[in-house]
């Protein structure tokens, strides 16, 4: 099973390669892994999404807790939680194709960021099975290059007082 | 407040943190430690003779006195020699703090000579390291490094010296007490999981004691003998749990596990209670784990939540400090009120058949005119000694039959490389102990391989006048892997043969030390009598039986009820 890991970690140097240390050497997978400053600026804050059954999901966090840097761990995906990830995706848009990724964009809110005689650039924001839609569609028109910013995720709050 | 140099700011840790002594091997880029080390004066240093030597020499004091190990090397192959000692203190979460020199910061990253990324090489195997490269920091840093090693489950933490960070000055702000948001080891165990341990035991009719490190690392040793006796069950320790509780107390049924006894091992596969305190289900443990222990609950106190829920699945977790929670669970059960009698009489049945396991197998050897047999000769160690040594070893076999053969009733009197199993720590990891008990006998059992593997610390021992003693089990073999060759590789012995190895009581003597050697069984007390006698580093070489097995066995990936038995 996938989860999404919320990780608050003291921005120290080698902090991330100890994380992505401790999954390497446990064996443990990362499928994407986002870093970004916070607020507090002593922080970094972590989204990190893997998978494996309850024992080994258990056995990640609290090895993630006994490292000496990691402030906390939350599991987001234990309850309600948005997640988002962005892709930059560059497909090939020649004249016979142009309109329709255009009219793929509209459907699926994307937004064309850069344009060229044969390509256009689309920004796609969403939760994963969003993204993986756009480049199943786009696929067989052709895509050049493409960059993903890996999940992020955010508990949501609680609807009632 | 005053200013002082990176490398002084490290003599006034040191003095602060009460060590009084410190093992290492200098080189030009930790020369000014060393330097203002010098000019201070009030901190013995040990000058090894490689720097594997003094990380196993600090982790030998660690362990023996259970106050933090310090080791200093330089930066380059003086780190990189670090490596090994500082994984195996990390393994059985020792104590220690290692100083590593580094080449200028303004060199970093370029190759510089005798450049070595030893923080990036040392993550996995530190609880935690730094590399200073701001002189201001350094004052917190070294206070942390203390309480991180020594704190929660203790480890090796590395602090890395850059050579301009070593003179450069700034306020020496030395902090009393520190708090680390991020770092805040739970020791106070729920006193909740306490009560539903207890419940667990009342149910139980057939319970045992699993005992492992941290018994020894919390000095939980006095409230585990109250635990044992308190409800009268049975108690099986580790390799690293020998000395949590005495070895000839009627409830202790030995070491389990891979060379356990084996009626250790039919109790912990028949028990339908496990305590387990301070150890961590390792596989030399467990054997195969689809077959351990397949009837029992378990309890399991250990201060590491990792170590919980890692190998097993556990009923009663207790995150916390060994030392507390027996405590606690001790009250529980004094508050219960059942004398011993009433819990004796009902575990009679289990009892019964723990005492008809003992008879059926008990631990022993074949004797045989004319060769020396190696449990004889740790059997008559244990006599002549009455037990009250301090006993490090080597690794295989003889280390193997020492835990087997010599009753260790004391904490902190073994002291041998579990988690990594590293040969050539026996030795060192003696200099070590013996630096902390001057008076006290300290003992290495080796073997033929492993003692050559930090032979050079010979010269360590006689400069600092250490009396140590080494006894050489010598089977011109690595007996270890040549037992599994033997049982498993149809006894083809590749690699395993020594066919040169040195004259050890020569060398002994061209050590200035005194050596002796047994070749016969009638040999074997005299030989012991007058080696532990000398008042120098003595070398007793016993040449034994040379294709002699440890047993009972668990062969690797077996359940722990396939012992191959003597
Ligand atoms: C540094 C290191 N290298 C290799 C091994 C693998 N190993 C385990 S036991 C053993 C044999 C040890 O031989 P010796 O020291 O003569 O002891 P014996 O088993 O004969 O008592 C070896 C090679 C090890 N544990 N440590």
């Amino acid at each position: 099973m996938k989860h999404t890991l919320s990780v608050l970690v003291e921005n120290e140097p080698g902090a991330l390669s100890r994380i992505t240390g401790l999954f390497s050497g446990r064996g443990f997978n990362i499928e994407s892994l986002c870093v970004a400053p916070t607020l507090d600026h002593t922080m970094s804050h972590l989204t990190l999404v893997t998978s494996g059954d309850e024992y080994i999901i258990e056995q990640i966090i609290k090895q993630l807790n006994r490292l000496v840097d990691v402030y906390k761990v939350v599991d987001v995906s234990e309850g309600e939680f948005v997640e988002r990830e962005m892709a930059l995706i560059k497909v090939r848009a020649e004249d016979e194709t142009r309109a329709e990724v255009l009219r793929m964009c509209d459907i699926f809110r994307c937004k064309v960021v850069d344009v060229s005689p044969k390509t256009y650039t689309i920004e796609v924001t969403g939760p994963e099975s969003k993204l993986k839609a756009v480049m199943e569609l786009l696929k067989p028109i052709g895509i050049k290059e493409i960059t993903r910013t890996g999940t992020i995720a955010i508990q949501r709050e609680k609807k009632t007082v | 407040m005053t200013k002082l140099p990176g490398k002084q700011m490290v003599v006034e840790a040191l003095k602060r943190e009460g060590v009084d002594v410190v093992f290492g091997f200098p080189g030009g880029a930790i020369i000014d430690v060393y330097d203002a080390m010098e000019k201070d004066g009030s901190i013995k240093h040990v000058l090894v003779r490689h720097e594997q030597g003094a990380t196993h020499a600090a982790d030998g004091y660690a362990r023996a006195t259970g106050k933090v190990g310090v080791c200093i090397a330089t930066s380059g192959p003086g780190a990189t020699n670090t490596v090994t000692g500082i994984a195996t203190a990390y393994m059985d979460s020792i104590p220690m703090v290692v100083f590593t020199g580094q080449v200028p910061t303004s060199l970093i990253g370029n190759d510089a000579f005798q450049e070595v990324d030893i923080v990036g090489i040392t993550r996995p195997c530190t609880k935690h390291n730094y590399l200073v490269k701001d002189v201001h920091k350094l004052p917190t840093i070294l206070k942390e490094a203390f309480y991180i090693a020594s704190s929660g489950r203790p480890g090796p933490v590395l602090i890395d010296l850059p050579k301009d960070i070593q003179n450069q000055v700034a306020e020496f702000d030395y902090p009393d007490k520190i708090k680390l948001r991020s770092y805040n080891p739970v020791v106070e165990p729920h006193t909740r999981q306490i009560e539903r341990a207890f419940r667990l035991i009342e149910k139980s009719k057939q319970p045992i004691i699993y005992a492992g490190g941290g018994v020894i690392i919390a000095n939980a040793h006095k409230e585990l003998r109250k635990l044992a006796e308190s409800i009268y069950a049975p108690v099986t320790m580790t390799l690293m749990g020998l000395g949590g509780f005495p070895g000839t107390h009627e409830q202790s049924l030995g070491m389990l596990g891979m060379h356990g006894t084996y009626c250790a091992n039919m109790a912990m596969a028949n028990t339908d209670l496990i305590i387990a305190v301070g150890a961590r289900f390792d596989d030399r443990v467990t054997g195969k784990i689809e077959a351990f222990a397949p009837n029992a609950s378990i309890i399991h106190i250990d201060i590491d939540p990792t170590s919980i829920q890692k190998n097993v699945k556990v009923d009663v977790p207790i995150v916390g400090d060994c030392r507390r929670a027996l405590k606690k669970l001790v009250r529980v059960i004094e508050e219960d009120g059942r004398p011993q009698e009433v819990w004796k009489e009902k575990f009679q049945p289990w009892w019964d058949q723990i005492r008809a396991w003992e008879a059926r197998h008990p631990l022993t050897y074949k004797k045989e005119p004319g060769v020396i047999k190696p449990q004889y000769v740790i059997e008559k160690l244990y006599e002549l000694t009455k037990g009250k040594a301090i006993i490090t070893t080597e690794v295989g076999q003889n280390q193997m039959w020492t835990a087997q053969f010599y009753k260790f009733d004391e904490p902190r009197t073994l002291l041998t490389s579990g988690g990594l199993g590293t040969m050539g720590y026996g030795f060192p990891a003696a200099i070590g102990a013996q630096m902390a008990f001057p008076n006290k006998l300290v003992v290495d059992v080796a073997g033929d391989g492993s003692i050559q593997m930090c032979i050079q610390e010979m010269a360590t021992a006689m400069e600092q006048k250490l009396p140590v003693k080494i006894i050489i089990l010598n089977n011109q073999f690595l007996g270890m892997v040549r037992q599994w060759q033997e049982l498993f590789y149809d006894r083809r012995y590749a690699a395993t043969e020594f066919s040169v190895t040195p004259d050890f009581v020569k060398l002994a003597e061209a050590y200035g030390a005194k050596g002796f050697r047994a070749t016969k069984p009638e040999e074997v007390e005299d030989t012991l009598k007058k080696g532990l006698e000398t008042d120098c580093l003595t070398i007793m070489e016993f040449a034994i039986a040379r294709e002699e097995g440890v047993f009972p066995m668990v062969p690797a990936g077996k359940a722990t009820t396939e012992m191959l038995l003597v």
